[in-house]
């Protein structure tokens, strides 16, 4: 018996072990994603695509956090995505003609009208704007159940949303000054322009690319030190049951806005990136499906996992920008039907969900403790059911 | 999430709303002061809801007064707001019911309301009603439609639960509502692939703008008139049903204890089942009267008229059959006077922006809830 423990090795030595393991994993996976862009054009299709999905990693661990650390179903999360991009929109663009403001920018934007800042104190805006934005979204859903958070969510999204669309006269009726530029959009929107960094234009992605990549790589950065930090833990365990972590002095309001304002300041860094990359500002991004495509994302990776969201992301974000309108969309002419694929897109996003929810609630690279929540049921009724 | 455990007893509403005051107070961020603001927050839980319902008709009558000296703008939009306000209740019922009995958001139920208009929709071409169609012709036509799209509707969502929440019924609250939002999109795209993604018009049937008579300035139409005289007996036909027959008390005891209805013996999953039906039945016969009534078609009609419809659900109190119907009805008035002076564009966020008013001040809605947490 002695001898048998002995032999075997330390739980502790097989831990070390698989941190190196996954250690040397993740330096192989960072190395090979910042010399990707070497091996196509500059401008290429496979680079932009590449930086949209990187971007979503972005997005999608900012709403982990609410959802998979925090426990709270997050409807809304393109309210945030809009609140970064109109930040960058407002504050690195003409739209304001008559202003005339300009910190850190490069020499032939400071002749232009407008307000036009630096996309380093862009991204703090956005950010406190969102984090701010997030803890005012909290505020009212500290006291509601489950379900009722994500339609109070999914109705701040669209209020939002709905802000976007129709604020070019006024906002609720009420005025008639212009905010959004409504489905006109605010373009063009300046360039990122960073220090030491070659110049970002439309024909060289690359720098794109990379911001982009060290934006993703701080992200995860973040979500692991979060996870493994007490308030990381202080968000499970008010996932697992909100009653016993408040009566281990787990402060609740804090908490819940703190998983708010963190995963909604994530998705407005996000959302200003995009509004530069996309170059436009427009009411007709921040749709209801949005969200639900960073939540199936979340979903597909599996809920909590810091890994598991960063692959679903990738995933979805090429099977929307790639897979769906180059490879597939020939196949339903081709058996003979008549419908373009493109227009599909959620509804296959939807199908994800239920089959995903179904067949697989814990997703593809599950995080262990939700896996034993979610096969074995950890749910309040199991006490009370009779097992034959 | 865990509040209480099932409690299976079934008190009055006075107690009812006692015990979620408690419930409120024992968070323990709100423990501490008492006295002057716990009454002050007590008043707020009771008549901030309803202040906040009169905001609108008291400014924009008083508006009117000063303006064109008296109230029938204001009345045609009440009007108006009511026969709106009755197909959403119908919706109202079904998200009502399901809450009431399995606690899900049943997000896709707005796109089976949809679902409902576009059989409407379609069958009115099948059996070619046409604005020609004679008096008999219609009224068995429309009849024969409204049967068929009810049992469409119904079908379909017996079929979403038996697809998508039942295999859930053990899992985590979350799990089923995100399969409900996945088969919302579902739903979206085959209306998308049935009619395209515009909106499509609807032969005016009843001619339903037809004004029939006026009450103190109010003008009525038929469509209003058909809107009322499909919904009430509706409304209480299912009321009667549900207090007096076997299958309605079942869904009852079930609402309340899910186990402890095993134990009497009750088919759990069949009554279930039996609650999606009925509320697919109610969603279809919206359906019907908002294709005649709206003379429009729309993919994406079901996502806001669901969004609507769920909000009525939560201010009448969810999973109270009454509060869906007084619910719908005042969403439907909220929805006519923004739509005639704000602008239909705000429309959703002004009924959204309520939603989270009601949330804040009064999640238990106006009747009080009834479901397991609240006892």
């Amino acid at each position: 018996m002695m001898e048998a423990t002995a032999q075997r090795k330390s739980p502790l030595d097989r831990l070390r072990r698989r941190a190196t393991r996954s250690a040397i994993a993740a330096v192989a996976v960072i190395a090979f994603a910042a010399i990707f862009p070497f091996f196509f054009d500059a401008g290429s299709g496979v680079v932009e695509d590449s930086t949209t999905a990187l971007i979503f990693v972005v997005m999608a661990l900012g709403l982990n956090i609410v959802v998979g650390f925090a426990g709270l179903l997050d409807l809304g999360y393109v309210a945030f995505f809009a609140i970064g991009a109109y930040t960058i929109g407002w504050f690195a663009s003409g739209f304001f003609t008559n202003q005339d403001i300009h910190i850190g920018v490069a020499s032939q934007l400071a002749e232009l009208p407008g307000i036009h800042l630096n996309f380093l104190i862009i991204i703090v805006l956005a950010a406190v704007f969102t984090a701010f934005a997030g803890a005012l979204l909290g505020a009212p859903t500290l006291r509601l159940r489950g379900d009722y958070i994500a339609i109070v969510t999914l109705a701040f999204g669209e209020i939002i949303g709905r802000t976007a669309v129709n604020g070019d006269e006024g906002v609720f009726g009420i005025g008639s000054f212009n905010l959004t530029n409504g489905r006109r959009g605010i373009t063009p929107v300046d360039k990122i322009d960073l220090p030491l960094v070659e110049q970002f234009t439309t024909l060289n992605l690359r720098p794109w690319y990379w911001t982009a990549l060290v934006m993703a790589l701080v992200v995860v950065l973040i979500n692991v030190r979060l996870r493994d930090s007490r308030l990381g833990r202080a968000w499970i365990a008010v996932r697992e049951d909100e009653v016993a972590a408040a009566s281990m002095g787990v402060p609740l309001v804090r908490t819940k806005l703190l998983a708010y304002s963190t995963g909604a300041a994530m998705g407005g860094v996000a959302g200003s990136f995009l509004g530069s990359y996309f170059n436009t500002v427009n009411a007709d991004q921040f749709e209801f499906s949005f969200s639900i495509f960073v939540l199936a994302m979340v979903i597909l990776g599996g809920l909590g996992s810091i890994w598991g969201v960063v692959v679903g992301a990738v995933t979805l974000s090429f099977i929307n920008t790639r897979l769906i309108p180059d490879v597939l969309n020939d196949v339903p002419s081709k058996v003979g039907l008549d419908f373009d694929l493109t227009q599909l897109g959620f509804g296959i996003f939807g199908f994800l969900l239920v089959i995903m929810m179904v067949l697989r609630p814990e997703g593809l690279i599950p995080e262990r403790r939700r896996k034993i929540e979610l096969t074995e049921g950890l749910d309040e009724d199991t006490v009370y059911e009779v097992r034959a | 999430m865990s509040g209480g455990g099932p409690t299976g007893s079934a008190p009055a509403s006075q107690q009812r709303a006692e015990k979620s005051r408690m419930e409120a107070a024992s968070v323990p961020a709100r423990a501490g002061r008492r006295g002057l603001t716990d009454s002050a927050r007590s008043f707020i839980s009771r008549y901030g809801l309803i202040g906040i319902l009169l905001i609108l008709p008291v400014a924009f009558g008083y508006s009117d007064l000063q303006r064109e000296g008296d109230l029938s703008r204001l009345a045609t939009n009440l009007k108006d707001g009511l026969s709106n306000g009755a197909i959403l209740a119908l919706v109202a019922l079904g998200y009502t019911l399901v809450y009431g009995i399995i606690e899900l958001i049943n997000f896709a139920h707005g796109d089976v309301f949809m679902i409902g208009t576009f059989v409407s929709f379609g069958f009115f071409g099948t059996i070619g009603l046409t604005l020609a169609t004679g008096p008999l012709g219609l009224v068995l036509g429309l009849l024969v439609t409204l049967i068929l799209a009810m049992v469409a509707c119904g079908t379909l969502n017996v079929m979403i639960e038996r697809v998508a929440y039942r295999p859930l019924r053990n899992a985590p609250r979350l799990a089923p509502l995100v399969a409900a939002v996945g088969f919302s999109f579902i739903l979206q795209n085959v209306g998308l692939l049935w009619l395209g993604g515009s909106h499509r018009s609807v032969p005016d049937l009843i001619n339903s703008q037809k004004q029939l008579f006026e009450v103190a300035g109010v003008p009525v139409s038929q469509g209003d008139i058909l809107a009322v005289a499909v919904t009430i007996p509706l409304v209480f036909v299912l009321a009667g049903f549900i207090v007096r027959s076997r299958i309605g008390k079942a869904m009852r005891a079930t609402a309340q204890d899910p186990d402890a209805a095993r134990l009497m013996g009750i088919n759990v999953d069949t009554t279930i089942s039996f609650t999606f039906l009925v509320g697919g039945l109610m969603a279809g016969a919206a359906g019907l009267i908002s294709a005649l009534y709206q003379t429009d078609v729309w993919f994406f009609a079901g996502f806001t008229a669901g969004l609507l419809a769920f909000t009525a659900a939560v201010m009448g109190g969810i999973g109270n059959l009454k509060g869906a119907v007084l619910g719908g009805l005042i969403i439907g008035c909220i929805q006519q006077i923004s739509d005639n002076r704000i602008g239909t564009e705000w429309t959703p966020a002004i009924v959204f922006a309520y939603l989270v008013l009601i949330l804040v001040f009064r999640p238990q809605g106006l009747l009080g809830e009834q479901t397991r947490e609240a006892g």
